[in-house]
Protein backbone atom coordinates (compact mmCIF):
# COMPACT_ATOMS: atom_id res chain seq x y z
CA UNK A 1 0.00 0.00 0.00
CA UNK A 2 1.61 3.12 -0.78
CA UNK A 3 1.54 5.98 2.09
CA UNK A 4 -1.36 8.50 1.94
CA UNK A 5 -0.88 11.75 3.01
CA UNK A 6 -4.07 13.54 2.14
CA UNK A 7 -7.82 12.61 2.74
CA UNK A 8 -9.87 9.69 0.70
CA UNK A 9 -11.47 12.32 -1.67
CA UNK A 10 -7.85 13.55 -2.91
CA UNK A 11 -6.78 10.14 -2.67
CA UNK A 12 -9.55 9.62 -5.44
CA UNK A 13 -8.71 12.81 -7.05
CA UNK A 14 -5.50 11.80 -7.58
CA UNK A 15 -6.16 8.19 -8.68
CA UNK A 16 -8.75 9.10 -11.20
CA UNK A 17 -6.48 11.98 -12.72
CA UNK A 18 -3.68 9.64 -12.90
CA UNK A 19 -5.61 7.58 -15.41
CA UNK A 20 -5.26 10.33 -17.56
CA UNK A 21 -3.31 10.20 -21.18
CA UNK A 22 -0.13 11.80 -20.43
CA UNK A 23 -0.33 11.30 -16.34
CA UNK A 24 0.77 9.18 -13.95
CA UNK A 25 0.68 9.05 -10.48
CA UNK A 26 2.95 11.96 -9.11
CA UNK A 27 2.23 14.42 -11.99
CA UNK A 28 -1.76 13.75 -11.47
CA UNK A 29 -0.73 14.87 -7.64
CA UNK A 30 1.22 17.55 -8.91
CA UNK A 31 -2.37 18.22 -11.03
CA UNK A 32 -4.64 17.98 -7.84
CA UNK A 33 -2.20 20.22 -5.68
CA UNK A 34 -2.39 23.06 -8.23
CA UNK A 35 -6.36 22.75 -8.60
CA UNK A 36 -6.76 23.26 -4.35
CA UNK A 37 -4.54 26.02 -4.64
CA UNK A 38 -6.38 27.59 -6.91
CA UNK A 39 -10.11 26.45 -5.62
CA UNK A 40 -12.16 29.21 -6.54
CA UNK A 41 -11.06 29.73 -9.92
CA UNK A 42 -10.22 26.53 -11.54
CA UNK A 43 -11.00 23.23 -8.83
CA UNK A 44 -14.72 24.07 -8.82
CA UNK A 45 -15.57 25.84 -12.06
CA UNK A 46 -13.20 22.30 -13.72
CA UNK A 47 -16.14 19.93 -11.28
CA UNK A 48 -18.95 22.15 -12.56
CA UNK A 49 -17.88 21.92 -15.90
CA UNK A 50 -17.10 18.14 -15.87
CA UNK A 51 -20.46 17.33 -14.38
CA UNK A 52 -22.01 19.51 -17.35
CA UNK A 53 -20.57 17.59 -20.11
CA UNK A 54 -20.74 14.37 -18.84
CA UNK A 55 -24.66 14.96 -18.62
CA UNK A 56 -24.81 16.49 -21.80
CA UNK A 57 -21.99 14.69 -24.16
CA UNK A 58 -24.17 12.92 -26.79
CA UNK A 59 -22.65 10.93 -30.10
CA UNK A 60 -24.26 12.56 -33.43
CA UNK A 61 -26.64 10.14 -34.67
CA UNK A 62 -25.51 11.05 -38.26
CA UNK A 63 -21.91 11.40 -38.15
CA UNK A 64 -20.43 9.84 -34.68
CA UNK A 65 -18.96 12.88 -33.73
CA UNK A 66 -18.84 14.18 -30.09
CA UNK A 67 -21.64 17.28 -29.20
CA UNK A 68 -23.85 18.52 -26.48
CA UNK A 69 -26.75 18.67 -29.30
CA UNK A 70 -27.52 16.21 -31.93
CA UNK A 71 -27.27 16.07 -34.95
CA UNK A 72 -24.16 17.88 -33.95
CA UNK A 73 -22.77 21.42 -34.85
CA UNK A 74 -21.02 20.40 -38.07
CA UNK A 75 -23.94 18.42 -39.32
CA UNK A 76 -26.58 21.34 -38.25
CA UNK A 77 -24.28 23.80 -39.60
CA UNK A 78 -25.81 25.57 -42.63
CA UNK A 79 -23.47 27.06 -44.95
CA UNK A 80 -21.49 23.64 -45.21
CA UNK A 81 -21.21 21.24 -48.08
CA UNK A 82 -23.58 19.02 -48.59
CA UNK A 83 -22.11 16.85 -51.08
CA UNK A 84 -19.17 15.52 -49.79
CA UNK A 85 -18.44 13.39 -46.67
CA UNK A 86 -15.05 13.16 -45.17
CA UNK A 87 -15.13 9.56 -43.64
CA UNK A 88 -12.35 9.16 -40.57
CA UNK A 89 -11.06 6.61 -37.89
CA UNK A 90 -11.95 8.50 -34.63
CA UNK A 91 -13.16 11.52 -33.19
CA UNK A 92 -10.13 12.80 -32.69
CA UNK A 93 -9.13 13.24 -36.62
CA UNK A 94 -12.38 14.84 -37.50
CA UNK A 95 -11.53 17.46 -34.70
CA UNK A 96 -7.89 17.40 -36.46
CA UNK A 97 -9.03 18.15 -39.76
CA UNK A 98 -11.49 20.67 -38.81
CA UNK A 99 -9.07 22.61 -36.50
CA UNK A 100 -7.11 22.62 -40.14
CA UNK A 101 -10.44 23.89 -41.81
CA UNK A 102 -9.47 21.81 -44.79
CA UNK A 103 -12.49 20.12 -44.97
CA UNK A 104 -15.89 21.79 -45.78
CA UNK A 105 -18.35 19.17 -45.75
CA UNK A 106 -19.38 16.68 -43.73
CA UNK A 107 -17.67 14.02 -41.83
CA UNK A 108 -18.54 10.36 -40.59
CA UNK A 109 -16.49 8.75 -37.74
CA UNK A 110 -16.00 5.33 -38.64
CA UNK A 111 -15.05 3.94 -34.96
CA UNK A 112 -11.73 2.22 -35.89
CA UNK A 113 -10.11 0.02 -38.84
CA UNK A 114 -9.97 -3.10 -39.55
CA UNK A 115 -6.94 -5.04 -38.08
CA UNK A 116 -6.38 -8.54 -37.80
CA UNK A 117 -4.43 -8.53 -34.25
CA UNK A 118 -6.64 -6.44 -32.33
CA UNK A 119 -9.52 -8.55 -34.20
CA UNK A 120 -11.70 -5.71 -35.64
CA UNK A 121 -14.15 -7.33 -38.50
CA UNK A 122 -16.72 -4.82 -40.73
CA UNK A 123 -19.07 -5.63 -38.81
CA UNK A 124 -17.75 -3.93 -35.37
CA UNK A 125 -17.04 -0.82 -37.64
CA UNK A 126 -20.37 1.93 -38.71
CA UNK A 127 -19.91 0.70 -42.54
CA UNK A 128 -23.63 0.38 -42.42
CA UNK A 129 -24.13 3.79 -41.00
CA UNK A 130 -21.71 5.00 -43.92
CA UNK A 131 -23.55 3.61 -46.39
CA UNK A 132 -26.67 4.90 -45.94
CA UNK A 133 -25.50 8.15 -45.72
CA UNK A 134 -23.59 7.64 -48.74
CA UNK A 135 -26.81 6.90 -50.95
CA UNK A 136 -28.13 10.20 -49.67
CA UNK A 137 -29.05 11.81 -53.24
CA UNK A 138 -27.29 15.24 -52.51
CA UNK A 139 -23.81 12.81 -51.52
CA UNK A 140 -21.82 12.79 -54.91
CA UNK A 141 -17.80 12.22 -53.13
CA UNK A 142 -16.88 10.12 -50.25
CA UNK A 143 -13.02 11.16 -49.39
CA UNK A 144 -11.80 8.08 -46.73
CA UNK A 145 -8.70 10.34 -44.56
CA UNK A 146 -7.95 7.05 -42.74
CA UNK A 147 -3.91 6.59 -41.60
CA UNK A 148 -1.49 5.90 -43.90
CA UNK A 149 -0.63 2.56 -42.64
CA UNK A 150 -1.60 -0.94 -43.13
CA UNK A 151 -4.70 -1.29 -41.52
CA UNK A 152 -6.03 2.02 -42.63
CA UNK A 153 -5.28 1.04 -46.19
CA UNK A 154 -6.80 -2.63 -46.16
CA UNK A 155 -10.08 -0.49 -44.91
CA UNK A 156 -9.88 2.29 -47.25
CA UNK A 157 -9.89 -0.84 -50.14
CA UNK A 158 -12.89 -2.17 -48.06
CA UNK A 159 -14.89 0.52 -48.06
CA UNK A 160 -14.22 1.50 -51.39
CA UNK A 161 -15.98 -1.95 -52.48
CA UNK A 162 -18.78 -1.30 -50.14
CA UNK A 163 -19.17 2.21 -51.51
CA UNK A 164 -19.37 1.37 -54.86
CA UNK A 165 -23.10 0.46 -54.22
CA UNK A 166 -23.94 4.06 -53.72
CA UNK A 167 -23.62 6.04 -56.87
CA UNK A 168 -20.62 8.22 -55.42
CA UNK A 169 -16.49 9.03 -56.15
CA UNK A 170 -14.83 7.45 -53.38
CA UNK A 171 -11.90 9.45 -52.98
CA UNK A 172 -8.51 9.06 -50.50
CA UNK A 173 -5.92 11.38 -49.23
CA UNK A 174 -2.49 11.92 -50.13
CA UNK A 175 0.67 10.25 -48.90
CA UNK A 176 3.46 11.19 -49.18
CA UNK A 177 6.18 14.52 -48.05
CA UNK A 178 4.96 16.35 -45.01
CA UNK A 179 4.60 20.06 -45.51
CA UNK A 180 8.31 21.25 -44.12
CA UNK A 181 9.97 17.43 -44.34
CA UNK A 182 13.17 17.22 -45.41
CA UNK A 183 13.72 13.63 -48.07
CA UNK A 184 16.92 13.02 -45.95
CA UNK A 185 14.96 12.54 -42.57
CA UNK A 186 11.59 10.70 -43.81
CA UNK A 187 11.55 7.07 -43.67
CA UNK A 188 11.78 4.25 -47.01
CA UNK A 189 7.81 3.78 -46.65
CA UNK A 190 7.14 7.58 -47.37
CA UNK A 191 9.63 8.29 -49.61
CA UNK A 192 8.29 4.97 -51.64
CA UNK A 193 4.46 6.36 -51.29
CA UNK A 194 5.64 9.74 -52.18
CA UNK A 195 6.88 8.87 -55.27
CA UNK A 196 3.89 6.44 -56.26
CA UNK A 197 1.42 9.46 -55.89
CA UNK A 198 3.80 11.97 -57.93
CA UNK A 199 1.84 14.39 -60.25
CA UNK A 200 2.66 16.59 -62.77
CA UNK A 201 3.49 20.30 -61.82
CA UNK B 1 20.53 -11.83 -22.64
CA UNK B 2 20.49 -9.87 -26.35
CA UNK B 3 20.38 -10.42 -29.89
CA UNK B 4 20.56 -8.94 -32.86
CA UNK B 5 19.41 -9.94 -36.71
CA UNK B 6 16.43 -8.53 -38.96
CA UNK B 7 13.14 -9.92 -38.64
CA UNK B 8 9.46 -8.88 -40.08
CA UNK B 9 7.28 -7.12 -38.24
CA UNK B 10 4.19 -9.66 -37.86
CA UNK B 11 2.05 -7.45 -35.87
CA UNK B 12 2.18 -4.39 -33.66
CA UNK B 13 -0.17 -3.85 -30.90
CA UNK B 14 -0.02 -0.67 -28.69
CA UNK B 15 0.86 -0.51 -25.14
CA UNK B 16 0.56 2.23 -23.17
CA UNK B 17 0.51 6.31 -24.73
CA UNK B 18 3.46 5.81 -26.57
CA UNK B 19 4.78 1.88 -26.96
CA UNK B 20 3.92 -1.08 -28.31
CA UNK B 21 4.28 -4.48 -28.11
CA UNK B 22 5.26 -6.02 -31.74
CA UNK B 23 5.68 -9.94 -33.15
CA UNK B 24 8.26 -10.14 -35.63
CA UNK B 25 9.97 -13.47 -37.49
CA UNK B 26 13.56 -13.69 -37.83
CA UNK B 27 15.43 -16.35 -39.44
CA UNK B 28 17.88 -17.49 -36.11
CA UNK B 29 15.12 -16.70 -33.31
CA UNK B 30 11.50 -17.57 -35.27
CA UNK B 31 8.67 -15.77 -33.94
CA UNK B 32 9.60 -13.37 -31.43
CA UNK B 33 7.59 -10.85 -29.28
CA UNK B 34 8.54 -7.50 -27.05
CA UNK B 35 8.30 -3.94 -26.15
CA UNK B 36 9.39 -1.29 -28.53
CA UNK B 37 9.36 2.42 -26.53
CA UNK B 38 8.70 5.42 -28.90
CA UNK B 39 6.30 3.07 -31.55
CA UNK B 40 4.18 6.31 -31.93
CA UNK B 41 6.44 8.47 -32.17
CA UNK B 42 7.27 9.87 -36.06
CA UNK B 43 10.77 8.00 -36.19
CA UNK B 44 8.94 4.55 -35.30
CA UNK B 45 5.31 4.47 -36.63
CA UNK B 46 6.12 4.72 -40.32
CA UNK B 47 8.62 1.62 -40.46
CA UNK B 48 6.31 -0.26 -37.93
CA UNK B 49 4.19 -1.93 -40.12
CA UNK B 50 3.36 -5.54 -41.03
CA UNK B 51 5.52 -7.02 -43.47
CA UNK B 52 8.55 -4.02 -43.04
CA UNK B 53 12.02 -5.88 -42.45
CA UNK B 54 13.77 -4.27 -39.60
CA UNK B 55 17.05 -4.47 -38.09
CA UNK B 56 16.16 -5.85 -34.63
CA UNK B 57 18.27 -5.55 -31.02
CA UNK B 58 16.57 -7.18 -28.26
CA UNK B 59 17.20 -7.57 -25.08
CA UNK B 60 16.09 -8.90 -21.26
CA UNK B 61 17.53 -9.05 -18.22
CA UNK B 62 16.61 -13.15 -18.14
CA UNK B 63 15.57 -14.77 -21.44
CA UNK B 64 11.80 -15.61 -20.26
CA UNK B 65 11.37 -11.97 -19.76
CA UNK B 66 9.50 -10.02 -22.64
CA UNK B 67 12.12 -7.92 -23.20
CA UNK B 68 12.63 -4.41 -25.37
CA UNK B 69 13.78 -4.23 -28.98
CA UNK B 70 15.17 -1.49 -30.33
CA UNK B 71 14.46 -1.49 -33.93
CA UNK B 72 15.96 0.23 -37.40
CA UNK B 73 14.51 0.73 -40.76
CA UNK B 74 15.48 -1.78 -43.20
CA UNK B 75 13.13 -2.51 -46.19
CA UNK B 76 10.10 -1.16 -46.16
CA UNK B 77 7.86 -3.43 -48.23
CA UNK B 78 4.15 -2.51 -47.26
CA UNK B 79 4.59 0.74 -48.25
CA UNK B 80 4.54 0.36 -52.30
CA UNK B 81 1.21 -2.65 -51.40
CA UNK B 82 -0.95 0.22 -49.89
CA UNK B 83 -2.20 0.69 -53.32
CA UNK B 84 -3.05 -2.34 -54.22
CA UNK B 85 -5.79 -4.17 -52.60
CA UNK B 86 -4.83 -7.69 -53.91
CA UNK B 87 -1.12 -7.69 -52.53
CA UNK B 88 -2.13 -5.81 -49.44
CA UNK B 89 -4.44 -8.44 -48.70
CA UNK B 90 -1.93 -10.91 -49.08
CA UNK B 91 0.55 -9.53 -47.09
CA UNK B 92 -2.03 -9.25 -43.94
CA UNK B 93 -2.90 -12.87 -44.37
CA UNK B 94 0.89 -14.20 -44.57
CA UNK B 95 2.01 -12.08 -41.40
CA UNK B 96 -1.57 -13.25 -39.92
CA UNK B 97 -0.87 -16.63 -40.73
CA UNK B 98 2.40 -17.11 -39.34
CA UNK B 99 1.32 -15.37 -36.53
CA UNK B 100 -1.54 -17.25 -35.56
CA UNK B 101 0.26 -20.62 -36.34
CA UNK B 102 3.94 -20.56 -35.00
CA UNK B 103 4.77 -20.85 -31.63
CA UNK B 104 7.30 -18.48 -30.20
CA UNK B 105 10.77 -18.13 -29.71
CA UNK B 106 11.44 -21.56 -32.16
CA UNK B 107 13.67 -20.94 -35.37
CA UNK B 108 12.07 -22.30 -38.78
CA UNK B 109 14.46 -20.78 -41.23
CA UNK B 110 13.15 -22.52 -44.48
CA UNK B 111 9.50 -20.78 -43.49
CA UNK B 112 11.46 -17.41 -42.81
CA UNK B 113 12.96 -18.17 -46.10
CA UNK B 114 9.52 -18.77 -48.05
CA UNK B 115 7.76 -15.86 -46.25
CA UNK B 116 10.76 -13.38 -47.43
CA UNK B 117 10.34 -14.99 -50.93
CA UNK B 118 6.68 -14.37 -50.98
CA UNK B 119 6.45 -10.74 -49.58
CA UNK B 120 9.58 -9.80 -52.17
CA UNK B 121 6.95 -11.26 -54.88
CA UNK B 122 4.11 -9.55 -53.28
CA UNK B 123 3.79 -7.29 -56.36
CA UNK B 124 3.32 -10.36 -58.73
CA UNK B 125 -0.10 -11.92 -58.71
CA UNK B 126 0.82 -14.14 -60.90
CA UNK B 127 3.17 -16.01 -58.79
CA UNK B 128 2.21 -15.01 -54.96
CA UNK B 129 -0.43 -16.51 -54.17
CA UNK B 130 0.91 -19.82 -55.29
CA UNK B 131 3.82 -18.54 -52.87
CA UNK B 132 0.74 -18.23 -49.97
CA UNK B 133 -0.12 -21.69 -50.95
CA UNK B 134 3.22 -23.12 -50.18
CA UNK B 135 4.39 -21.25 -47.44
CA UNK B 136 0.87 -22.88 -45.69
CA UNK B 137 1.83 -25.65 -46.72
CA UNK B 138 5.32 -25.39 -45.03
CA UNK B 139 3.48 -24.48 -41.76
CA UNK B 140 1.91 -27.80 -41.85
CA UNK B 141 5.50 -29.57 -42.36
CA UNK B 142 7.24 -27.26 -40.08
CA UNK B 143 4.66 -28.10 -37.32
CA UNK B 144 4.48 -31.95 -37.87
CA UNK B 145 1.91 -32.21 -39.75
CA UNK B 146 3.16 -32.04 -42.94
CA UNK B 147 1.54 -33.81 -46.34
CA UNK B 148 2.49 -36.87 -47.73
CA UNK B 149 2.96 -36.11 -51.20
CA UNK B 150 5.52 -38.11 -52.38
CA UNK B 151 3.18 -41.39 -53.32
CA UNK B 152 -0.21 -42.71 -53.30
CA UNK B 153 -1.27 -43.88 -50.05
CA UNK B 154 -3.16 -46.85 -51.83
CA UNK B 155 -1.27 -48.13 -54.52
CA UNK B 156 2.71 -46.46 -54.02
CA UNK B 157 2.16 -45.12 -57.42
CA UNK B 158 4.57 -41.77 -57.51
CA UNK B 159 2.76 -40.42 -60.62
CA UNK B 160 -0.67 -38.98 -61.11
CA UNK B 161 -1.36 -38.32 -57.75
CA UNK B 162 -4.57 -35.80 -57.95
CA UNK B 163 -5.80 -36.12 -54.38
CA UNK B 164 -5.18 -35.85 -50.36
CA UNK B 165 -6.76 -38.11 -48.30
CA UNK B 166 -8.33 -35.69 -45.29
CA UNK B 167 -7.75 -38.50 -42.68
CA UNK B 168 -4.02 -38.92 -42.71
CA UNK B 169 -2.65 -36.21 -44.99
CA UNK B 170 -1.30 -38.21 -47.48
CA UNK B 171 -1.54 -38.46 -51.26
CA UNK B 172 -3.56 -40.35 -53.26
CA UNK B 173 -3.56 -41.16 -57.39
CA UNK B 174 -6.23 -40.73 -59.56
CA UNK B 175 -7.10 -43.85 -60.30
CA UNK B 176 -6.98 -45.15 -56.21
CA UNK B 177 -9.31 -41.92 -55.49
CA UNK B 178 -11.95 -42.72 -58.21
CA UNK B 179 -14.75 -43.93 -55.68
CA UNK B 180 -14.00 -41.82 -53.06
CA UNK B 181 -14.09 -38.35 -54.87
CA UNK B 182 -16.80 -37.13 -53.01
CA UNK B 183 -14.53 -37.56 -49.16
CA UNK B 184 -11.02 -36.41 -50.79
CA UNK B 185 -9.35 -33.32 -51.43
CA UNK B 186 -7.96 -32.09 -54.48
CA UNK B 187 -4.53 -31.68 -54.27
CA UNK B 188 -3.48 -28.89 -57.02
CA UNK B 189 -1.04 -30.02 -59.35
CA UNK B 190 1.48 -27.47 -58.58
CA UNK B 191 2.18 -28.45 -55.11
CA UNK B 192 2.78 -31.97 -56.23
CA UNK B 193 5.67 -30.56 -58.20
CA UNK B 194 4.06 -30.87 -61.55
CA UNK B 195 5.91 -27.19 -62.32
CA UNK B 196 3.98 -23.92 -61.53
CA UNK B 197 1.70 -23.44 -63.49
CA UNK B 198 -1.48 -22.67 -62.10
CA UNK B 199 -4.61 -24.36 -63.32
CA UNK B 200 -8.30 -22.84 -62.67
CA UNK B 201 -9.18 -24.16 -59.31
CA UNK B 202 -5.65 -24.69 -58.40
CA UNK B 203 -5.65 -21.58 -56.01
CA UNK B 204 -9.29 -22.27 -54.61
CA UNK B 205 -8.27 -25.89 -53.87
CA UNK B 206 -5.21 -25.41 -52.87
CA UNK B 207 -6.41 -22.47 -49.96
CA UNK B 208 -9.17 -25.14 -49.40
CA UNK B 209 -6.48 -28.33 -48.17
CA UNK B 210 -4.48 -25.98 -46.22
CA UNK B 211 -7.33 -24.39 -44.26
CA UNK B 212 -8.68 -28.07 -43.42
CA UNK B 213 -5.49 -28.98 -42.47
CA UNK B 214 -4.85 -25.82 -40.39
CA UNK B 215 -7.96 -25.89 -38.66
CA UNK B 216 -7.83 -29.28 -37.74
CA UNK B 217 -4.58 -29.92 -37.16
CA UNK B 218 -3.36 -26.69 -35.35
CA UNK B 219 -6.17 -24.04 -34.59
CA UNK B 220 -8.80 -25.94 -33.78
CA UNK B 221 -7.03 -27.91 -30.77
CA UNK B 222 -5.60 -23.87 -29.46
CA UNK B 223 -9.04 -22.60 -29.74
CA UNK B 224 -8.44 -21.06 -32.70
CA UNK B 225 -9.67 -19.63 -36.07
CA UNK B 226 -8.16 -19.13 -39.24
CA UNK B 227 -7.33 -15.39 -39.46
CA UNK B 228 -9.86 -12.76 -40.99
CA UNK B 229 -7.33 -11.51 -42.94
CA UNK B 230 -6.92 -14.83 -45.18
CA UNK B 231 -10.76 -14.63 -45.67
CA UNK B 232 -10.11 -10.76 -46.86
CA UNK B 233 -7.51 -12.21 -49.16
CA UNK B 234 -9.59 -14.96 -50.49
CA UNK B 235 -12.18 -12.79 -51.32
CA UNK B 236 -9.77 -10.36 -53.16
CA UNK B 237 -8.78 -13.18 -55.05
CA UNK B 238 -12.24 -13.85 -55.87
CA UNK B 239 -11.87 -17.49 -54.67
Amino acid sequence: MPHTSAGPQIEQLITLLSRLPGLGPRSARRAVLHLIRRKESLLEPLGRSMIEAAQRIQSCKQCGNIDVRNPCAICDAPGREQTSLCVVEQVGDLWALERAGAHRGRYFVLGGVLSAIDGVRPEDLHIDRLLALAEQPQITEVILALSANVDGASTSHYLSDVLAKANVTVTSIARGVPVGGELDYLDDGTLSAALQSRRSV
Amino acid sequence: MEWQTNGYVLAVRRHGESSAIIDVFTREHGRYCGLVRGASGKRLRGILQPGNLLHLHWRARLSEHLGMFTVEGGSSLAAPLLDDPVALSGLLAACAIINHTLPEREAHERLYDAFSFLLEEMQNLEVWPALYIRLEVGILDELGYGLDLSKCAATNETENLTHISPRTGRAVCASAAEPYLDKLLPLPQFLSGKGFDLEADDLKNGLRLCAYFLERRLLWPANKQLPDARERMMDRLKI
